[in-house]
């Protein structure tokens, strides 16, 4: 997966408000007009910045806060193909996967805004192309690989009638 | 080696022994969503394809963040909810029951020892009656709804251990501000907590909910505490279904001890634009307030109720704020009613809203100007949270709301208890 990295003004504890703040999440259901107001709140204009195929790279705690599934489906209909961070909260990274977001897990600061990234998640690693480095990654979890292999947790279900995890 | 609690009630829905760390596919007990979450569980719901409710009476909706609807927007999305509730006979809690956090344990569809999730990240409210409950997303309380069952990734769990009798004018509110405060909004990431000591014994079963609640601000996927005495009796007098405490072992694994000591600790207040952004009373004191909030999942019980009523009794509120109050469920509307509250609350100049949680969130009922300083008793104050990201939020408990309502600025609840 190849793309460019977006860093927001706001490094770590970026919360699911700021993702898309109450104000839209309630009165708005279409993904796509929610997509225009991402970050809005925290860094005005990033939606207009951010390019088709581009990579958010954050801090530590990403998605932390509300429930709110508007989320990550906003960041995936604006054309955003992945999430780079230190950390994530726990209900915002079991949202991404389910509807087919990638989250990835590393050390973030030796990427700058606007640094050409490949995620190589056979490795575990991103090449930093502008940098010419390698960023090792934690390894996906094989649950979360399955339900992003097939396109989200519904995608999933249908293809095999239940889960195909337990134990 | 023993359990903890989040491995014995995750393994008893399992039905086999599971330990921190281990993937299980759980029955849940009882699961739900709000009106900012259940348009797309309805939507998840039926990208499914051709399925049922797995028990329609473990599933319901509640409309509480946009109650009654301000907008078109919302109208529509509240239609979606009473149809769908129509269609498949399931549960929706309309416009004025309460909010989710109050009603779903007050209306007895939670029990120590249950497994529930809900589709709001402050589920973790019920952990205070020992029950493992936590947030997720609506596609996961979609699959849930149609299969009864979820996949669960078992919890390492922290042991937080609070102690001292907290000095007057110090609450439950106080306590979790300051642990969080210590422990950081990252703090508890994905783990279960468990909270033990006097302090928290000491505290009525409604002042553990606004700890419990708060889990979620540190990260934390549950927020347990033991079923005693108290609850037991909460228990019997709000459900007739059969609790089933669920004890943690002697040598169950914790992955950290922390430990509290709340007999000296002042008032605290959590600064604008996080919720570990916590100091004592004595650094914010005196900060210009606008608007002071009091009511939600955190704080809207009756008991949150009494205690700002007895500051605001016989008093006026400072002629440059305006007051909210919102009761967080019709049954502690109506019993603040019953014992004056509402009366001493109103006749102090504060406004009275629908049982809901909307200011909050920023959907309607108090939205700030620019340049505004809310005083309230809600658990988030991220920039933008009520609807103006120009605006700044301090997080209290009631009594430091009502005193700061009184005084026009942040005060010291203290000297009026």
């Amino acid at each position: 997966m190849k793309g460019v990295a977006r860093r927001l003004k706001q490094d770590d504890n970026i919360n699911t408000d700021y993702v898309i703040s109450g104000r839209y999440k309630f009165s708005i259901e279409d993904p796509r007009e929610l997509a225009r107001h991402i970050f809005e709140d925290i860094d005005p204009g990033f939606a207009g910045r951010a390019r088709e195929g581009d990579f958010i790279v954050a801090g530590e705690n990403f998605g932390c806060g509300s429930s709110r599934e508007q989320a990550p489906t906003a960041i995936k209909a604006a054309g955003l193909k992945a999430v780079i961070a230190k950390s994530f909260a726990r209900i915002f990274y079991r949202n991404s996967f389910n509807i087919g977001l990638c989250l990835i897990e590393c050390d973030t600061d030796p990427i700058d805004d606007g640094d050409a990234l490949e995620i190589d998640l056979r490795n575990n690693r991103i090449r930093n192309v502008t940098r010419n480095s390698l960023i090792p990654i934690k390894p996906i979890p094989t649950v979360m690989k399955r339900l992003l292999a097939d396109g989200g947790v519904i995608e999933h279900f249908k293809k095999h009638g239940g889960f195909t995890f337990d134990a | 080696m023993g359990y903890t609690i989040a491995e014995k009630i995750l393994g008893a829905r399992a039905g086999r022994k599971v330990k921190a760390g281990d993937i299980a596919i759980c029955k849940v007990d009882f699961y739900f969503g709000q009106d900012g979450t259940s348009g797309i569980i309805i939507d998840s719901f039926r990208k499914l394809g051709s399925v049922k409710p797995y028990d329609r009476k473990r599933f319901s909706m509640v409309i509480d963040h946009s109650s009654p609807s301000p907008n078109v927007g919302v109208s529509t999305i509240h239609k979606k909810m009473r149809t769908f509730a129509e269609e498949y006979g399931v549960g929706l809690y309309d416009v004025g029951v309460g909010v989710c956090h109050q009603i779903i344990p007050e209306l007895g569809h939670v029990v120590p020892g249950d497994l529930v999730i809900g589709a709001d990240s402050h589920t973790c409210t019920y952990g205070a009656i020992n029950a493992a409950a936590t947030g997720v997303g609506s596609t996961d309380l979609a699959i849930t709804l149609a299969t009864g069952k979820n996949w669960f990734r078992v919890p390492e769990t922290i042991k937080v251990i609070v102690d001292g009798k907290p000095p007057k004018g110090v609450y439950s509110k106080d306590i979790i501000l300051h642990i969080i405060g210590r422990l950081g909004a990252n703090g508890c990431t994905y783990k279960s907590v468990e909270f033990y000591g006097d302090a928290i014994e000491r505290l009525s079963v409604s002042g553990r909910f606004t700890i419990s609640n708060m889990a979620v601000e540190m990260g934390a996927k549950y927020g347990f505490m033991e079923a005693d005495r108290k609850v037991m009796k909460w228990i019997g007098q709000h459900s007739k279904r059969q609790p089933k405490p669920v004890f943690a072992d002697r040598d169950a694994q914790y992955e950290a001890v922390k430990e509290f000591d709340v007999s000296k600790l002042p008032p605290q207040v959590a600064k604008p634009h996080a919720v570990d952004n916590v100091s004592g009373i004595e650094e914010a004191k005196g900060t210009r307030i606008d608007e002071a909030y009091i009511g939600t999942c955190t704080n809207g019980r009756l008991e949150d109720l009494e205690i700002a009523a007895k500051i605001l009794k016989n008093r006026t509120v400072h002629g440059d704020v305006q007051l909210i109050i919102g009761p967080a469920s019709r049954l502690v509307y109506l019993d603040a009613l019953k014992k004056g509250i509402i009366e001493t609350l109103v006749r102090s100049g504060a406004v009275i809203l629908t049982p809901g949680c909307g200011p909050c969130v920023g959907t309607h009922g108090g939205v700030p100007a620019n340049g505004v300083n809310v005083i309230s008793t809600a658990n988030r104050n991220f920039k933008g949270r009520m609807g103006n990201p120009n605006a700044f939020i301090y997080l209290a408990s009631p009594a430091t709301c009502a005193a700061s309502a009184l005084e026009g600025k942040i005060a010291d609840p203290r000297k009026y208890t």
